[in-house]
């Protein structure tokens, strides 16, 4: 075929897992994606609104092919309630970072200049670093490092992305009678 | 709406909310249904009283120290009978094949550990060959769970990947609903292994026993009802079709909709192939039965996919054992799909008309819309789909010639003790060229007749299968034909069959090698056979008698009957010697030929349409007219 189908290429795509909290529950949700070879890019985990589910946002490289595939696995899985994917035009995304970045005299005043202009924070200074805090789409984050980058940086830890629709519905409204 | 369409990328699935397409609202208990009223007893105790409220009869395993307080009450059920085997793979194997030949949930019972260990292979293969079995282990105290305790393992981390589901119980309130949720999915949906690890310190606590129990499980909500439009578009579809056929597999039998399909089939007319795990689903006897597809299947049966303009698929799963290259599998045929398990559909092969549920409602709805079509618009002829068919099957029929060194032909064997023993007997075989015989040689006319490790492929499985089977069907003649590769991987259990006066007969078809492994030598490794020879009854050099293990005195170290036979003439007597003991197992030591293989053959990873009846001969596709 002469055009690739842009919605069934291989991308990044955003899942919103709700499952069960009960011990174990990540390890059969992670072990699932070893075992049949999906790529998972991130992954995160934490409460919901809901007593006794968690929310897993994770985001794998897939074409649409094999994102049903995955779905559908996904889905095998007892404690897994409900899936959805979180397209990135009817949701947001958001990526947490901490970075450690080397700032000495000569550099303070640049780095906080970047950090400014990209409207992230810092967190903790010492004598020659400076810890900075950002919240964005992972593009976003990107673009921040690749800033700091020049002046050392020392340290970074990332959230893996969290995503919501857009909109009043949760995806818990029909999930449970 | 429905998760059933190719891509809906909006919302991908929700299995709380896809009640459009017909969700079973039966979350009704497995078992009889009694009612129990509260009562204070042991953890133990609620094992036990919750196996006997799940109407569980026959239980295999051993015991030892996580699971020792179980098996304290176990002595008191009238209900249940615990069959003590000699290893837990054993008792993992048995409860497959007693839930192969009842359709009933297997159980097994282990210790922690290395018991639970033990249980890895029968579980992997339960999960493969989606057979509904309950395996219980006995787990450290939870106390000194995660300090390398005695005896400790992460069995439920070991076998999530190839179980259903497995638990981990460390508070003993828990039992009878975990234990109800355990046989509910192991016998729902896609049937398959569930495993329940439970602490001796929750065995030992005291707690209250009622049932039945409230299960949660929202997360599970299998679809049984197929989607009725997409059930009109197959019907249309075969309604069309010039080259349909049935391409059937053990979801049929794992179904129990063997009848339902009988009537299918006969409406349609079409061709119908049935896999390894499909045997009996469909009678042999048929006159539109072409025989199994695949590596070693029949040049008909492969014939027909391959040339197929529709794959009408029931409960198969495109198993690469089936399909051989994928991208050359059928390559002009449209696809109906109809599976219970979602996750099967197009994940090897697209469908054009994908349908999720059950084929006991699927394959009745099917005929209904196939014949109203029929009614309105007539049928699509299919005479010529037949010659064509017909002349393959005249012209590359199964067969096999007497090998060369004048010994037993293994096929001949395997043909006769199905000529002797018939379609009531169940057949269950190892994994090898005399699981292929078995499958080509013997007539299937029942579903249910035939166990095999299909999916894992797991020497050793006959024997305690075999056994299994004998306790779940203990009025048929149970035969496993076995390999002498495979016998020596799990023959202790015929310690347990002897002991417990179960009289299932083994025709170990001996060869003196690892067959399957010496076939492939013989035909990619320039016949170079490294580690092929088991000294079983001929020396590496051929020729020389050398018998370790003499099988006949193992036999009869066992306590069971040990016959052997070495001579084409013998063959007959000798099963009929066999056949007449019925008071303890019988152990047949067939020695036949090590050169005879297994044809046809579609070479691993090559088209099917270059299908081998015989070494190098591949069949004339186009003289047909």
């Amino acid at each position: 075929m002469a055009t690739t189908d842009i919605a069934s290429a291989a991308q990044p795509r955003t899942l919103s897992v709700l499952v069960e909290d009960v011990p174990g529950v990540l390890t059969k949700v992670s072990g699932l994606f070893a075992r049949r070879a999906f790529n998972i890019h991130s992954l995160a985990v934490g409460p919901s609104e809901l007593p006794g589910l968690s929310r897993i946002t994770i985001v794998v490289h897939a074409d649409s092919v094999l994102l049903e595939q995955i779905t559908k696995q996904l889905n095998k899985l007892i404690n897994v309630i409900k899936i959805i994917e979180l397209a990135p035009e009817n949701s947001v995304q958001r990526e947490h970072l901490l970075i450690k970045v080397k700032a000495d005299s000569p550099t303070r005043l640049q780095v906080t200049q970047a950090v400014e202009l990209f409207r992230a924070k810092i967190v903790d200074v010492s004598v020659d670093s400076l810890t900075v805090e950002a919240t964005g789409a992972p593009d976003k984050l990107n673009a921040l490092l690749d800033v700091l980058e020049p002046f050392g940086v020392r340290e970074i830890v990332r959230s893996g992305t969290l995503g919501i629709s857009r909109g009043a519905k949760s995806m818990t409204d029909r999930a449970l009678r | 709406m429905s998760n059933l369409t190719a891509t809906s990328p909006a919302l991908l699935s929700s299995k709380a909310t896809s009640s459009a397409a017909g969700t079973s609202a039966d979350q009704r208990l497995y078992g009889p249904g009694r009612t129990v009223e509260p009562v204070a007893v042991t953890g133990s105790q609620s094992i036990i009283r919750s196996l006997e409220e799940l109407g569980v009869t026959d239980v295999f395993g051993i015991p030892g120290g996580a699971i020792l307080p179980t098996y304290d009450p176990l002595m008191d059920s009238e209900q249940i009978n615990h069959i003590l085997v000699r290893h837990e793979q054993g008792g993992g194997h048995a409860a497959q094949g007693y839930a192969m030949v009842t359709g009933q949930v297997g159980v097994c019972f282990a210790t922690s550990g290395p018991g639970a260990t033990n249980l890895v292979t029968p579980l992997a293969d339960a999960h493969m060959d989606s057979v509904p079995m309950v395996a219980i282990t006995g787990q450290v105290n939870a106390s000194v769970i995660g300090t390398d305790a005695f005896q400790e393992a992460d069995i439920v981390g070991i076998s999530t990947p190839i179980t259903k589901h497995s638990y981990l119980v460390t508070d003993a309130d828990q039992i009878p609903r975990v234990m109800a949720e355990a046989f509910h999915l192991a016998s729902s949906g896609r049937p398959g292994p569930v495993l329940v690890d439970i602490t001796k310190s929750a065995q030992a606590a005291q707690t209250t026993f009622s049932w039945p129990p409230k299960i949660e499980l929202n997360g599970y909500r299998p679809v049984t009802r197929g989607h009725s439009k997409q059930i009109r578009e197959a019907a249309k579809l075969i309604q069309g079709a010039s080259r349909p056929v049935f391409y059937i597999g053990g979801g049929m039998i794992k179904a129990d909709a063997s009848a339902e399909f009988h009537a299918l089939a006969e409406t349609v007319g079409a061709p119908v192939v049935n896999t390894l795990m499909a045997r009996g689903a469909f009678p042999d006897s048929h006159q539109q039965n072409l025989g199994m597809p695949g590596m070693h299947g029949t040049v008909s049966a492969v014939a027909a996919l391959q040339r197929s303009d529709l794959l009408i698929t029931l409960g198969a799963r495109f198993d690469d054992r089936v399909t051989g290259q994928l991208e050359s599998f059928a390559p002009d045929a449209k696809v109906i799909h109809a599976d219970i398990d979602p996750a099967e559909i197009s994940k090897n092969r697209a469908a054009d008309v994908p349908i999720v549920g059950s084929l006991k409602e699927i394959v009745p709805e099917l005929t209904t819309a196939f014949d109203a079509l029929v009614a309105k618009h007539g049928r699509t002829d299919l005479t010529a789909w037949w010659k064509q068919l017909n002349h393959f099957r005249k012209t590359y029929p199964l067969g096999y010639t007497a090998p060369e060194d004048g010994q037993i032909a293994p096929q001949q064997v395997i043909e006769k003790i199905n000529q002797a023993a018939g379609s009531e007997a169940v057949y269950v075989a190892g994994v090898g060229q005399h699981q292929m015989w078995s499958s080509q040689f013997v007539k299937y006319e029942r579903p249910r007749q035939w166990l095999n490790s299909g999916g894992l492929g797991t020497m050793g499985y006959a024997v305690p299968a075999a056994m299994g089977a004998q306790v779940g069907n203990p009025d048929r003649v149970v035969w496993a034909i076995d390999g002498d590769g495979c016998f020596q991987m799990t023959n202790q259990e015929l310690a347990t069959c002897a002991i417990n006066k179960i009289p299932i007969k083994v025709a170990i078809i001996n060869n003196s090698s690892l067959g399957m492994v010496r076939q492939w030598q013989t035909l990619f490794y320039e016949s170079r056979y490294s580690n092929t020879h088991l000294n079983t009854s001929q020396t590496a050099a051929g020729g020389e008698v050398v018998r370790i293990p003499d099988f006949l005195k193992l036999a009869e170290a066992y306590g069971c009957a040990g016959l052997r036979c070495d001579k084409p003439e013998d063959i007959d007597a000798v099963i009929a010697e066999a056949m007449s003991i019925n008071d303890r197992p019988v152990v047949v030591d067939f020695v036949v030929s090590r050169d005879s293989m297994v044809w046809p053959m579609v070479p691993a990873g090559v088209s099917n349409s270059d299908i081998q009846f015989a070494h190098n001969l591949t069949p004339e596709w186009d003289e047909e007219e």
